[in-house]
């Protein structure tokens, strides 16, 4: 169920927006337009649609538009076209043309939003901090007080309830942050680039409490951020921009398997792809291995055995080679070594790799009882180089 | 040469003949203005005098010691007082405070709602800068004579004058202080769901308040500083011993109002402080 839906969506910034508009349209650039009417284009033609529970990741270069189009979501920033809906109870209102109480009504009930900056105000105690959405929620003193004390329970800075901002780490003024946006119990987040003013190690810190909080809570959480690595970590869905458009929206993994543009390519060339990708996207599938003799052959002193589709031996070039059965609850690190494992297809590469550093030997991939795959040494230094994910050549 | 001094622009006159016209056309506002001031004036200062100039100090260091706690500030407020009332200044002292309190009062309730105003109407401190300016670097004494024939002998004029030359402390300030309140928590405010009121309130004001709070101080010593000044038209206070002094040449009397115009002002200054301006330094 949709909770967010933009639907051609410009941003345009200055006062020409009546001639702006036409040039957007007959395809001008960025850089032409400012030179032509003095307007900067923000964001062109954007169209997301973010569903119940998603982490919608909004990805891109400085200057590319995705704080921009962030702060449409809660009416910080006008919209020159198109609408940007948001769920209110069962109706959606668009918050780009809704009066003054409506958009007051959404932000206080509906929407909260995660600052790069913290943008806690420094002369409030942390608890009043976390209680200040509250106090615009019109809530009596003592009710958030008493709500804004158990949310910082949960981000556990309870003991520094009374102390100023300016006397805590970053790390720690950023969970206040978090704890101000959780606290409104609202169903969208939008969180501005949370972590980039953070440490490495505390970023990655607060990536894992947040995907924690998100199990919990299941938020409709908007996100943006410059790092491909933090976007494949936490988003279910990502959106790449380039200079106020939208050139690439899919799931993690197939940002990685198939960036759209060059653009995208240099992005995900810089990351860790054992993260995100699943087994079935880079196995040598059946089909491809060569029969001989009723045996699939895998290399020149290795073959396998099939029965109805289901592994049942694997013979080696000193015999039989045990094989077990891995699933996500086995523990990795106490797999027997000399044995190929059978795995399920969505296994993570991650782990995929682990097992195959302990078993000494290849995987066989299995969906719905069915063996689909293998995944052997060729298969791990393709992941691990990262270089291009075309399927075709994950298949060679 | 001798064209441009023979057609000489009537400046002097135009503003001559404004202030006849405000005169005659609300001397009953300008009377009733300077009616309700001066009695409010002499009404404190004559209900501080009632009271023993000891009671007075005693409650003076308990204010100061809720503000500050700290005993260096309350043995120098003591020294100072006590060095007043020795010199003889002390009713001079009180009139004195109560016209710069009364002009601060009046500085900060106007200056910092238009300060506010500015900040938030680009266009408005365009057109008060220079205003502004003026107001600041016109030398006192001159307009000393309208507000003399707009109000009459007494505190008032001083009072107007001193409003006139302190009041841009508060509103530039207060403009500086809300216009550069950082844009971030602007954004915090609006998304987490303020009116424009409740922005003001919880967002703009809290955060310009160091700001605003040095243009009070500022206000004080511009205000203390037209006390001399003042006296010229007749308000009371420890002005009219320096110009006493100052016409009959007696280096004694000026020194001695001198000093006590200092320990007031260096009082002032260290309890309008606020403690944590000190710690930043």
């Amino acid at each position: 169920m949709a909770v967010v839906t933009i639907e051609n969506v410009d941003i345009v910034f200055g006062d020409n927006k009546a001639k702006t508009l036409p040039l957007m349209d007959k395809g001008h650039s960025r850089d032409e337009i400012l030179g032509i009417t003095g307007d900067v284009v923000g964001v062109q033609n954007a169209n997301i649609e973010v569903n119940e529970g998603e982490i919608c990741v909004l990805m891109g270069l400085s200057g590319s538009g995705k704080s921009t189009l962030l702060r449409a979501v809660n009416g910080l920033n006008k919209i020159a076209r198109g609408r940007c809906l948001v769920r209110d109870g069962d109706k959606m209102v668009d918050m780009a043309k809704c009066d003054e109480t409506k958009l007051r009504h959404m932000r206080t009930h509906r929407v909260s939003m995660v600052f790069q900056s913290f943008a806690l105000m420094p002369w409030l105690t942390v608890l009043e901090n976390v209680a200040f959405g509250l106090e615009m929620q019109g809530m009596p003193k003592a009710e958030r007080l008493e709500k804004a004390r158990e949310q910082l329970k949960m981000v556990s800075l309870d003991k520094w309830a009374d102390k100023k901002p300016d006397e805590l780490s970053g790390g720690m003024r950023q969970r206040v942050g978090l704890a101000r946006a959780f606290v409104m119990d609202t169903d969208v987040l939008l969180m501005d680039e949370p972590f980039s003013a953070l440490d490495p190690l505390i970023r990655s810190q607060l990536q894992d409490e947040l995907i924690e909080l998100q199990k919990r809570l299941n938020k409709t959480i908007i996100f943006v951020s410059h790092d491909l690595d933090e976007a494949l970590k936490i988003g279910s869905k990502i959106a790449i921009m380039e200079s106020a458009r939208i050139i690439q929206e899919d799931a993690p993994e197939q940002i990685v398997l198939n960036p759209a543009t060059e653009y995208v390519e240099r992005f995900v060339a810089h990351t860790n792809p054992l993260n995100v990708l699943r087994g079935q996207s880079l196995m040598t599938p059946l089909a491809d291995l060569a029969v001989k003799d009723g045996k699939i052959i895998i290399s020149d002193d290795i073959s396998m055995t099939l029965e109805n589709g289901k592994l049942t031996s694997v013979q080696g070039s000193q015999g039989e080679i045990p094989t077990a059965r891995w699933t996500p609850e086995t523990i990795i690190a106490n797999v027997s070594d000399n044995t190929v494992f059978i795995v399920p297809a969505n296994i993570a590469m991650r782990d995929a790799v682990e097992i195959r550093y302990h078993s000494n030997h290849l995987l066989v991939l299995e969906e719905a009882g069915q063996c689909i795959g293998i995944l052997n040494d060729h298969n791990f230094y393709h992941a691990l180089l990262g270089k291009h994910f075309g399927r075709e050549e994950a298949a060679a | 040469m001798n064209w441009l001094t023979d057609n000489k622009i009537p400046l002097g006159a135009w503003m001559e003949n404004f202030v006849d016209w405000l005169v005659s056309a609300a001397s009953v506002f300008f009377d009733l203005v300077s009616l309700t001031l001066e009695t409010m004036i002499v009404n404190m200062v004559d209900a501080i005098e009632y009271l023993h100039p000891l009671a007075v100090i005693a409650i003076i260091l308990v204010g100061v010691w809720f503000l500050h706690r700290s005993i260096s500030l309350i043995i120098f407020v003591t020294l100072s007082l006590l060095l007043i009332i020795n010199m003889g200044y002390w009713i001079e002292t009180i009139q004195t405070l109560v016209l710069v309190i009364s002009a601060t009062a009046m500085s900060v309730l106007i200056g910092v709602p238009i300060g506010i105003a500015a900040a938030h109407r680009p266009w408005l401190y365009t057109i008060l800068r220079p205003v502004l300016d003026l107001m600041q670097t016109i030398p006192t004494f001159v307009y000393l004579i309208p507000t003399l024939i707009l109000f009459g002998l007494g505190y008032v004029p001083g009072l107007i004058s001193t409003i006139i030359f302190a009041i841009a402390a508060p509103i530039r300030l207060t403009y500086l202080g809300v216009s550069k309140v950082p844009n971030e928590l602007i954004e915090a405010g609006l998304a987490f769901g303020c009116t424009k009121s409740k922005l003001l309130y919880k967002v703009e004001l809290p955060a310009a308040m160091p700001n605003i709070m040095a243009g009070v101080t500022q206000c004080i010593m511009l205000s203390l500083s037209m006390v001399v000044v003042a006296a010229l038209v007749g308000a009371d206070g420890l002005g009219k011993p320096v110009v006493r002094a100052l016409n009959t040449v007696n280096i004694s009397q000026g020194f001695e109002a001198g000093v006590a115009i200092v320990l007031v002002a260096i009082m002032l200054d260290r309890i309008c402080k606020s403690p944590s301006s000190k710690n930043e330094g």
